[in-house]
């Protein structure tokens, strides 16, 4: 299985989650059907023209009934944002088998997945709802809810246990590092240049490689480049996580982000960046150490708010291997590779694990605050959206492309906050997918069907679509899908000693032959070719005659191999000199007929046969047979 | 031999030609041979070298044998002109590519250099040659063809008789649009040409326009166009054949085009809806918005962040401003110039050229509602023009707000004088920003927050109600002091210098104080064009101060013969400022251009105060030796003040003491004066004959 990420959308159907309570939230009206029908008031309230579930977030599931989870073996893991539904995967599906993903990969994914749980449990809430649901209930709600697909599966989120034991069935691999899959394909991670950790993946046999390309930067940021040159010579290039926003270049939007920014803070207002605590945010961080000076706002302060905001922090720094060479040659001075540990160090930012406790204390305006969730559904988000949204002053910058930022304000509607949309997203756009294709050069490309055609809104833009040759293969939501490639060929190892036994013979300048007999070995998909058991010796004791010839299949004698062709007209002056007569060759598609009319008999030779077709007369065909094995080497 | 032999070569018979009785010289030499071989050297200096040398010779060929004489298409040409030309002709052969190539340059050249009255027989001699190769399959070198026959054109006594307009013409309907766009715009910008002409060429550097607007499902002013302009699916098919043939056809023709409109005789009627149109479409393709057809797809793939088609439509859109158009394409073009200054994608580049086009497009803007009831949008584009610029100014990327200060400055020159502007502006938070970019980390915009505050200082455009910072003078003469870059320094001495000129800018009052700050600084500045700036500064000061010392202007009759004398008190302002302990001292500074300033100045000076000053009192004036340790101070850059603080009568003893004439004379030789001077000669000569061991008298 390749990634396991989780489709958090669902939550934008929610209400926000309160740190503190909200009366404007708690008195919401109810929703009720169009006949009047208020049996569903409880569930779903009104707000602002939008109907919301109100009810603890549910998240959309990756797809388990097309396949029994409980069959996979093997789960390869890109990066930390692919990861959030390994808890329901391994712990309610009945997988047994093995996760494999970098190190940072594992380590931010837990501080991911701990700040989701962490952002939902600490506010809990009795009611869930689930009427809705109901196929013939949903059909009547008014869009978005009415749209909402598999809500059936859709599910609470998962207990920190879980996450623990979810956790626990990672195997840490290494970029470059090759995994042995029990001997039928090799896997490796590369490294994929878009966050700390982020891997592609190669899966090869002897014969066949099979790149799969997701969620990959060619931009400098914070991680370690992407390795390219190890996806060249791909049969297949699996093609995914490209850029959620085309049109948007990432380094105009931290332009974006930065001007608005400082606009706001000089007028006296607040600067709200909803986020993960790991990723972009490094970036962000560093453009502002550069940035803060310059535009005069030394003294505003930056605060960064999430359970796992320290944690986030001090990861960055001690995983230097996996950043960029820049980076990396910081460790050695020995300087903090990210400079937000200066910005700590100097007060400029500061973190705090939620909003209560001592960030209360300290809290100042004008500020800027980078916190979570990014949906705004739960978190601190909520809390400052609420304590800011009336004034006009602040402003809310969006950075996190996972979500529709209309979508995400809708329940905090009408909102006199400035917003700006400045989604920063460092995946592969469609112009760099046409280099990195041009490059590495796959056989074959398979990518979403989204990816093959100009996006619905702008179905004018050629540009924005995978453009390579021959044309990329496209799959659907649960399409199955036949890659373009067969297996035809095993690699099979020659034990030391039989090889020695080997006496190869040159057939032609160059190619020397030699038959083997011997004992091909088959286990866990590695086979290897052992020497035959000698000829067993008459002993006394039963068991171990038993035991014999159990093991080893009984070895006939084998008739000799022929090689070689058979040159026709030579063939039939020897058959001339043989005596017989009244010989006539035909040409075949495949080959030659001799026809020995006299002796009504017909010799058929092809590439790869020859069959003498003759009336039952044995002695005949023997002669014959002689005849065309003089022409043959044998071993 | 190496090609700078033969270039040198070259260049010794060219500074022999110079003398008419060289002709006959050059040609018993057999040197025109000589240089007719040399057009097909390998190396290309020497190719030019020579192709000017024989343009040379055949222009004083004519030109010593006065008029022509004999029938007017065929008359006497003199022999060497004669022989010159008989052999150009032979290389006017359609077969010959190289020869062919070098005779037409050559002829080019010639008709910009031989004598008036000659040109007419010259190109009636050309023109069955040029004929035979105009009917050559295919045209043969038609660029250098072209140059020829524009290089004829542009000779009026050619044109009286035989135009060459039939040629062009022809010329031109064979090349393809991507080829011909040089020659069109070649003959739009001929004064004269017939009207018939002039519409061929407008219709091929329109093509490329008419073939992105047929894409669009609104194609403004396609009525205006002359029917060469408009292709058919064959030239858009061409347009769109490979994304850098259509990026590069587009770029030219954009920019040919941003070279018309200020020409007296641009193409009449003037097609400026369909330009205006066809640019914003351009604009529009190139940020990924087209209108829905497939043909608009295939440009959008080709354009779309494209950032040299940008830079040169944004350019002929700056340069369409000069006409108006439409309303509705005026509010088109503010919004796609809004679209490009306010857009994240747009490179610096893009955003300081979509700047200078809004600069431009402004006063368009401001213009009165239409009848129709359309409101142009003066209200909105300003003000939603400076939003932007505040969020530029903002911009973590120095090029951008470097482009954001200098528009800042300009509409501020511009517009200050205009009350909504000044409102608007004032309204924003605009000024208080760009104040605040004095203390940028980068050089260059603080150099550019430097000029942009003194020209919102000049305009008066501080007087925001809530900006209590006051005037920004003491700020900049404490940058001029502390700035570790030079780029600012010289900008404050620039805006001082400027804001002295301005009788109500921030110097005006009790200005000595500050301009004693800021000579001082100057004198001590490492940068040689602070100082020189800061001499300006002096200049204009002492301008000021003794009302009598201009700038010598060449149209006014002896400007300094009409004014009164000065006196002694008259310098006692500048001797307050300590002008002259940073003016004598900048005379005999390191840096050439610094020495000069300062010595013009002073030679002003002593004009006006040496012919008619008072005679200075006894005991008042300094002993000259004094002033000659004053000088030796100066000089060798020493410490000490032997004149102590320099006094009005100190002053007038240093320049007397001054051979001003004689440093002038110094510092006005070139770097190079040694070398070339002939002791120099001399001495290379002695050095050459010493090496041969023998002739040493003979040098003398």
């Amino acid at each position: 299985m390749l990634d396991c990420g989780l489709d958090m959308t669902s939550t934008l159907n929610f209400l926000p989650l309160p740190l503190v309570q909200s009366p404007r939230l708690s008195n919401l009206p109810g929703w009720s059907l169009k006949d009047g029908s208020a049996f569903l008031d409880k569930e779903l309230k009104e707000c602002s023209g939008h109907v919301f579930v109100d009810s603890v977030p549910e998240f959309c599931l990756p797809e388990t009934e097309l396949i029994d989870l409980s069959t996979v073996d093997v789960i390869l893991i890109s990066n930390y944002h692919c990861m959030m539904a390994l808890p329901y995967i391994t712990e309610h599906t009945g997988f047994t088998g093995t996760v494999y993903a970098t190190e940072p990969t594992v380590q931010i994914g837990r501080l991911l997945m701990e700040e989701l749980v962490n952002f939902i449990e600490r506010v809990p809430k009795a009611q869930s709802a689930s009427l809705w649901k109901n196929k013939d209930i949903q059909r009547l709600l008014p869009s978005p809810l009415k749209d909402a697909v598999e809500v059936s599966t859709w599910r609470r989120c998962y207990s920190m246990q879980e996450v623990n034991s979810a956790l626990s069935k990672i195997q840490l691999v290494g970029y470059s590092q090759k995994i042995e899959l029990f001997g039928a394909v090799q896997v490796t991670p590369l490294s994929s240049g878009y966050a700390l950790g982020s891997s592609n993946w190669i899966i090869q046999s002897h014969y066949e490689k099979v790149s799969y390309v997701s969620g990959s930067s060619l931009l400098t940021t914070h991680p370690q480049p992407m390795d390219q040159a190890s996806l060249k010579n791909s049969d297949v290039l699996l093609l995914t996580g490209l850029t959620q926003i085309p049109t948007a270049n990432p380094d105009g939007m931290v332009g974006e982000f930065c001007s608005n920014l400082a606009l706001t803070v000089r007028n006296g207002g607040n600067v709200l960046v909803p986020c993960y605590p790991s990723g972009v945010i490094y970036d962000l961080l560093e453009c502002l150490y550069q940035y803060i000076d310059s535009a005069g706002l030394s003294n505003i302060p930056f605060y960064f708010i999430s359970p796992v905001a320290n944690s986030s922090l001090e990861f960055s720094q001690i995983f230097a291997e996996w950043l960029c060479h820049n980076k990396q040659s910081k460790v050695y001075l020995p300087e903090p590779p990210f400079p937000h540990a200066e910005l700590i160090q100097t007060n400029k930012l500061k973190h705090y694990p939620s909003i209560h406790g001592d960030f209360s204390n300290d809290f100042k305006q004008p500020c800027v605050v980078f916190t979570g969730h990014p949906s705004l559904r739960f978190g601190d988000v909520v809390h400052f959206m609420e304590l800011w949204g009336k004034s006009s002053l602040n402003t809310v910058i969006f950075t996190e492309p996972d979500f529709s930022y209309l979508e995400a304000l809708a329940p905090y509607q009408p909102l006199a906050m400035k917003c700006i949309y400045c989604p920063i997203d460092t995946r592969l756009n469609f112009i760099q997918v046409s280099k990195l294709l041009k490059e590495v050069q796959p056989l074959h490309v398979v990518c979403p069907e989204q990816y093959t055609q100009p996006p619905p809104t702008q179905s004018h833009r050629m540009d924005l679509m995978v453009d390579c040759q021959p044309p990329a293969m496209s799959y659907r939501r649960a399409e199955v899908l036949a890659l373009p490639f067969k297996r035809r060929y095993e690699k099979i190892e020659i034990m030391p000693e039989l090889a020695d036994s080997l006496v190869p013979m040159e057939i032609k300048p160059g190619i020397s032959l030699a038959t083997v007999s011997a004992v091909l070995h088959t286990k866990d998909n590695k086979h290897i070719l052992q020497p035959p058991p000698r000829p067993v010796q008459p002993t006394s004791g039963k068991k171990r005659k038993q035991r014999a010839t159990d093991d080893i299949p009984d070895c006939k004698v084998l008739k000799p191999l022929l090689s070689g062709s058979i040159p026709v007209e030579q063939f039939v002056q020897t058959l001339e000199k043989h005596g017989f007569s009244d010989i006539k060759v035909e040409d075949t598609a495949k080959g030659h007929i001799v026809l020995l009319q006299e002796a009504e008999t017909l010799i058929q030779i092809e590439e790869d046969s020859t069959h003498i077709i003759c009336d039952n007369d044995e002695m005949l065909r023997v002669r014959l047979r002689d005849l065309v094995l003089k022409f043959l080497q044998k071993f | 031999m190496a090609p700078t032999v033969r270039s040198a070569w070259i260049q010794g018979l060219h500074s022999l030609a110079q003398h008419p009785g060289a002709l006959g010289f050059l040609a018993d030499l057999g040197a025109v041979d000589r240089l007719l071989t040399l057009q097909g050297d390998p190396s290309l200096f020497v190719v030019t070298a020579a192709g000017q040398l024989l343009v040379h010779v055949l222009g004083l060929a004519l030109h010593n044998c006065g008029p022509p004489c004999g029938p007017p298409l065929d008359p006497q040409w003199p022999l060497l002109a004669s022989s010159l030309l008989a052999q150009l002709e032979e290389a006017l052969q359609p077969a010959s590519t190289p020869q062919l190539l070098q005779a037409l340059g050559v002829l080019t050249n010639a008709f910009t250099s031989c004598p008036a009255p000659w040109a007419p027989a010259l190109w009636g001699r050309l023109r069955p040659a040029m004929t035979c190769l105009l009917e050559g399959q295919p045209l043969q070198a038609p660029h250098a063809l072209g140059d020829l026959l524009l290089a004829v054109a542009r000779s009026p006594e050619v044109v009286v008789d035989l135009g060459p307009w039939e040629m062009l013409a022809l010329v031109l309907g064979r090349l393809e649009p991507s080829q011909g766009g040089q020659l069109a715009l070649g003959v739009l910008q001929l004064p004269e040409c017939p009207q018939a002409l002039r519409a061929q060429a407008f219709g091929v550097l329109l093509q490329p326009l008419t073939c992105v607007l047929s894409t669009s499902t609104d194609a403004p002013g396609l009525q205006e166009l002359p029917p060469s302009a408009v292709g058919g699916s064959a030239s858009l098919d061409l347009l769109l054949a490979s994304r850098s043939a259509c990026v590069g056809l587009l770029c030219c023709a954009l920019a040919r085009l941003a070279l018309l409109p200020p020409l007296p005789w641009r193409p009449s009627p003037w097609p400026q809806a369909f330009l205006l149109g066809a640019v914003v479409a351009v604009l529009r393709s190139c940020n990924g918005h087209v209108p829905i057809s497939a043909a608009g797809g295939r440009l959008c793939a080709a354009l779309v962040g494209c950032e040299r088609v940008q830079r040169a439509a944004l350019d002929l859109l700056g340069a369409l401003a000069q006409d108006a158009g439409p309303p509705e394409l005026v509010l088109e073009v503010c919004g796609v110039l809004l679209e490009h200054v306010d857009s994240p994608d747009s490179s610096p580049t893009v955003l300081k050229k979509a700047f200078q086009a809004s600069l431009t497009w402004l006063p368009h803007a401001d213009k009165k509602p239409h009848p129709c009831g359309l409101q142009v949008p003066a209200q909105l584009f300003l003000p939603e023009l400076l939003q932007v610029l505040r969020k530029r100014l903002c911009s973590p990327s120095w090029e951008v707000r470097d482009s954001g200060l200098e528009f800042l400055t300009q509409a501020a020159s511009l517009w200050a004088g205009q009350a909504d502007f000044r409102q608007m502006l004032q309204a924003s938070e605009v000024p208080p920003l760009a104040r605040q970019l004095l203390r940028d980390p980068e050089s260059y915009v603080r150099a550019s927050a430097v000029i942009a505050v003194g020209q919102l200082s000049s305009g008066g455009l501080w007087a925001h109600p809530g900006d209590q910072q006051g005037s920004p003078l003491e700020g900049l003469l404490d940058m001029l002091d502390t700035d570790p870059d030079a780029f600012p320094r010289r900008a404050i001495l620039q805006v001082l210098t400027a804001w002295l000129r301005d009788t109500h800018g921030p110097l005006a009052a009790h200005p000595e104080p500050l301009l004693a700050r800021a000579f001082q600084a100057a004198g001590r500045d490492p940068d040689w064009e602070v100082r020189a700036r800061g001499l300006e500064l002096a200049r204009e000061f002492l301008v000021q101060t003794l009302g009598r010392i201009g700038v010598p202007c060449p149209y006014v009759p002896t400007p300094l013969l009409d004014t009164p004398p000065a006196d002694t008190q008259a310098l006692h302002p500048a001797c307050r400022t300590r002008l002259f302990e940073f003016v004598f001292p900048a005379l005999f500074d390191y840096d050439r251009p610094v020495a000069r300033a300062a010595c013009e100045l002073l030679l002003l000076l002593r004009a006006q105060t040496t012919t008619c000053a008072t005679p200075p009192q006894a005991g008042d004036t300094p002993d000259p030796a004094t002033v000659e340790a004053a000088l030796h101070c100066w000089r060798t850059g020493e410490a000490g003040r032997p004149l102590g603080e320099l006094v009005p009568q100190a002053v007038l003893a240093v320049l007397q003491a001054l051979d001003l004439d004689d440093l002038r004379g110094t510092l006005a030789d070139g770097s190079d004066h040694a070398e070339k001077s002939p002791l120099s000669l001399l001495q290379d000569m002695l050095a050459a004959a010493g090496a041969q061991g023998h002739n040493q008298v003979d040098c003398y």
